[in-house]
């Protein structure tokens, strides 16, 4: 059947410039480029660009040109371009529309109107320079009480700990899967938290058994609603491992990974046959209720003799305070919320743009919902979804964070541009795809540096900003929303995030 | 909660009052009691660490007449007779009042607005459900009650045998406005001259800050009072008066008279070691302190502070990790020193035999018939 779709991106090639080296042609796994030695000139398939950049960032002679085709149709604010494509693809195909990444509608960015604070005169500022400037955080369940024994002058730790992983930098890698993302992705995510002292999350796609010496110490594995993966060995290699309840990209239903995606490789991981479809239900089928999850949570704690913080990772929805209250009272030592921003491999459009609501918002009605009850120091809580840079995630501590998950950011370190494209399979980054030709193009050696700087980078300005406010360890912004200020934001909105406006 | 009951959302918590400050302790670990010369003569030497703004002693071994009884010492701001009025009925039906009199005051001198004030003899009178409430946290959320519902009137102090005088001018004005020097003698006394710096002062900011027989006097802008303040609100303490020396006061009194802990921990606590110095201890403190920042990483008391805590037998001087704030301690035969300059030790006490400045974060602790405080001079600075 015919589309009637119009290309979404206009590819400009400068012919002057052009010296026929073809890499445009090979870079692209869209097929957008095509040489034609006897004519000695390119075609375009221009409907077939999705815009992700990789020829014209590889043309060595700057010669090529891809921007968005936006004003196709007659103007309109209620009938907008996207709207009528999306129309058109679906009286072709009758399906769902498919999308990858996290949302991308103008919902208020609540990070972009709070502003940080900072020392002046009566207390001073800290030089990260010159002085310590701590960000090591630990995850877990924290005791209400210590017990401390004197003998002889000498104090000596009396009560036992809950379990707690140290992390370096709050900075934690977003659960992606093995099969959602490339091996060398993956390995480079695992590679980087190594050397940063960071944790990377498995998703929920199983941990590679050949990895597992080297970096189950710095994973968090999921458990999600598919168990693909799941063994008494995944789980006690483990430093925490994380029940998925739910994705802020994908609130309310589960995954789907194509079995033309499921090679051998992936099948060993995820413990099913080669090139079934990998199906995780929406809901996990052994938790219909809060008890059910609490079942869960201690099934898992029993697998591995209560060495391991059991994380439960949901989306930010409507009622996601109550829902974390009762998560932490079923044992959970780890509540991870994901906000409407969050990224995806795979999801359909109409759940990504429009179920769940804005990190910001739910975690500081989180964080609230817990002190009220006297149940906060129970567990640490890790946001997750749309944090962009080091400020984002500075805001998220000072709004009640232990810690932050960041998934998309690092896979922008990583190459990707956000085309938005990552359940075709065809990814020209190597991130999102297990096609070989492509895959190859990720050298983790060098990937995983790139992911180093990055946590790297951000450490540094969190520093910088943490000694501005005068204060020498990230527990001292946790939290504390005296720090923070809003802008341009309406009165009920300050009064959930809990902050004054600026000037107050 | 603190916000479920008085504020529609956090928002609307008022700021914290900023403030610098002088501080000076003195004890006599001897236990014997002595004028307040040596208290009022140092403050008064570091009169620019003042405003006029606040000023106010605490004292120890006050009234051992009554020293079995809860010393409470109240004021009625704009000498409100009703808030009186509505005091004295709540006190008479959750007390047995032993003995009450106005707290006599020289008319002399002339203060910003002061208030009446008033001094109650108490021992608890329980009843129903509270029968089975140990005495110090009936009187504690007696006295919080007291605080946060009952307009113009603010429960000074509320231990046995000790009291607290502050007020709005400097410390010297308050010591002559209620005769200290004349009137009472203690075996601790520790001294606090204010430096508000976004505020007005008013009576009940300024301080020592007390509850129980603990007080607290504090110079340092603590940047972390967001973080302790949530903390201490998960545990039932309300920050009424919005300033740093209240969380310290609390927190204090959370780890030291609740969980029990002794100062040296508490100290670690409040002040913690850098992790990278953590990492270099023995294993059996790695673990302590590992676990002591993990547990009580909220009550991290984070920016310049110096405060000099007490209550009965004990007085401790502890400054901020990094020592961003001052303070100096000094010693001769029983009798030690704390203070924010050395020059004021030197002023009231010139044959002093030891002066040291303790290290950030490493307490002075200053306890009745020991040298414990001795210990803080081998680390010294």
């Amino acid at each position: 059947m015919y589309d009637y779709l119009l290309p979404e991106f206009i590819v400009e090639r400068r012919e002057d410039s052009c010296i026929r080296c073809r890499v445009c042609e090979r870079q692209c796994a869209n097929e957008v480029h095509l040489y034609d030695t006897e004519l000695d000139r390119f075609f375009l398939s221009e409907k077939d660009c999705v815009g992700c950049q990789r020829c014209v960032a590889l043309c060595p002679t700057g010669a090529l040109y891809v921007h968005p085709r936006q004003a196709d149709y007659r103007p309109n604010s209620s009938w907008t371009r996207d709207k009528m494509q999306n129309l058109k693809k679906q009286a072709a195909t009758g399906g769902v529309i498919l999308t990858g990444s996290g949302n991308d509608k103008p919902i208020r960015v609540y990070w972009d109107h709070l502003l940080l604070n900072a020392s002046q005169v009566t207390n001073p500022s800290i030089d990260p320079l010159r002085e310590p400037m701590e960000l090591q955080t630990f995850l877990g369940r924290k005791p209400d009480t210590l017990k401390i024994e004197i003998s002889a002058g000498k104090a000596k730790l009396a009560s036992e700990m809950f379990p707690n992983v140290p992390v370096q930098i709050p900075l934690v890698f977003s659960a992606m899967s093995l099969g959602a993302i490339s091996y060398p992705a993956f390995k480079s995510l695992a590679m980087a938290a190594k050397e940063a002292g960071v944790l990377f999350n498995t998703g929920e796609g199983g941990l590679p058994v050949e990895m597992r010496d080297e970096y189950a110490d710095c994973a968090i594995v999921q458990c999600a609603s598919g168990r693909f993966g799941v063994d008494l060995d995944y789980l006690n290699s483990a430093r925490i491992i994380e029940i998925k309840i739910g994705q802020g990209a994908k609130p309310g239903i589960g995954g789907h990974l194509p079995g033309e995606k499921v090679s051998d490789y992936i099948a060993q991981t995820r413990m099913i046959p080669r090139g079934t479809d990998a199906l995780s239900p929406a809901p996990q089928h052994d938790i219909y209720s809060i008890e059910d999850l609490s079942m869960l949570i201690y099934a898992l704690k029993e697998a591995t003799n209560y060495t391991k913080p059991v994380s439960v990772k949901i989306a930010a929805v409507h009622n996601v305070a109550a829902i974390a209250s009762g998560i932490v009272r079923a044992g959970a030592d780890i509540v991870a919320i994901d906000g409407i921003r969050g990224g995806t491999g795979a999801a359909p459009l109409a759940t990504r743009d429009n179920v769940g609501i804005p990190l910001e918002l739910a975690l500081a009605a989180v964080d609230k919902r817990l002190r009220d009850e006297g149940i906060r120091n129970r567990c640490s809580v890790m946001a997750a979804g749309g944090i962009r840079s080091s400020a984002d995630a500075i805001k998220a501590i000072a709004l009640g964070a232990d810690g932050v998950y960041i998934g998309t950011a690092a896979l922008v370190a990583m190459g990707c541009t956000l085309c938005h494209k990552c359940y075709t399979g065809r990814c020209n980054w190597g991130i999102c795809t297990q096609d070989p030709y492509l895959t190859k193009r990720l050298n983790p050696e060098l990937t995983s540096q790139r992911l180093v700087n990055l946590l790297r980078s951000w450490s540094h300005e969190i520093q910088e900003m943490l000694g501005g406010l005068g204060v020498n360890a990230i527990e001292s912004l946790r939290g504390n929303h005296e720090h923070l200020r809003g802008v341009g934001l309406e009165e009920w909105e300050l009064n959930i995030l809990g902050v004054k406006g600026a000037g107050e | 909660m603190l916000v479920q009951k008085y504020y529609e959302s956090e928002r609307f918590v008022p700021d914290k009052e900023m403030d610098a400050c002088g501080l000076f302790g003195v004890m006599h670990t001897g236990g014997v009691r002595f004028g307040g010369q040596m208290a009022i003569d140092a403050i008064k030497n570091m009169k620019v660490r003042g405003s006029g703004l606040g000023g106010g002693f605490a004292i120890y071994g006050l009234y051992p007449k009554y020293k079995d009884y809860y010393a409470l010492h109240i004021i009625y701001q704009n000498k409100n007779l009703a808030a009186k009025k509505v005091v004295e009925t709540f006190l008479k039906k959750h007390f047995y009042v032993v003995f009450d009199e106005e707290i006599p005051t020289n008319p002399d001198i002339r203060l910003f607005a002061p208030p009446l004030a008033w001094r109650y003899f108490v021992a608890p009178q329980k009843s129903g459900v509270e029968e089975d409430v140990p005495d110090d946290e009936y009187v504690i959320s007696k006295v919080m009650y007291l605080n946060s519902e009952i307009e113009d009137a603010y429960v000074f102090s509320s231990g046995k045998d000790a009291g607290v005088f502050k007020g709005v001018g400097f410390p010297e004005e308050i010591a002559d406005y209620f005769m200290l020097e004349q009137l009472y003698e203690g075996y601790i006394w520790t001294v606090h001259s204010r430096f508000p710096t976004n505020t007005p002062g008013w009576w009940g900011g300024a301080h020592p800050l007390s509850i129980l027989d603990w007080t607290v006097v504090h110079n340092g802008e603590i940047s972390s009072y967001g973080a302790n303040r949530r903390f201490l609100e998960m545990h039932n303490y309300y920050c009424t008066l919005h300033t740093d020396t209240e969380v310290l006061a609390y927190a204090v009194d959370l780890l030291m008279r609740r969980q029990g802990l002794p100062i040296e921990v508490v100290a670690k606590i409040l002040a913690p070691p850098m992790w990278e110095a953590i990492r270099y201890m023995s294993d059996n403190d790695k673990e302590l302190y590992t676990a002591l920042r993990m547990t009580y990483a909220p009550l991290l008391m984070n920016g310049p502070f110096t405060v000099i805590v007490a209550h009965h037998n004990e007085m401790i001087g502890l400054t901020d990790r990094i020592r961003l704030r001052p303070i100096t301690a000094g010693a001769k035969g029983e009798l030690v020193f704390l203070s924010s300059e050395e020059a004021a030790i030197h002023a009231v006490c010139p044959d002093l035999e030891l002066a040291w400045t303790p290290p950030g974060g490493e307490p002075v602790v200053v306890r009745l018939h020991t040298k414990d405080h001795l210990q803080s001079l081998n680390k010294s600075i």
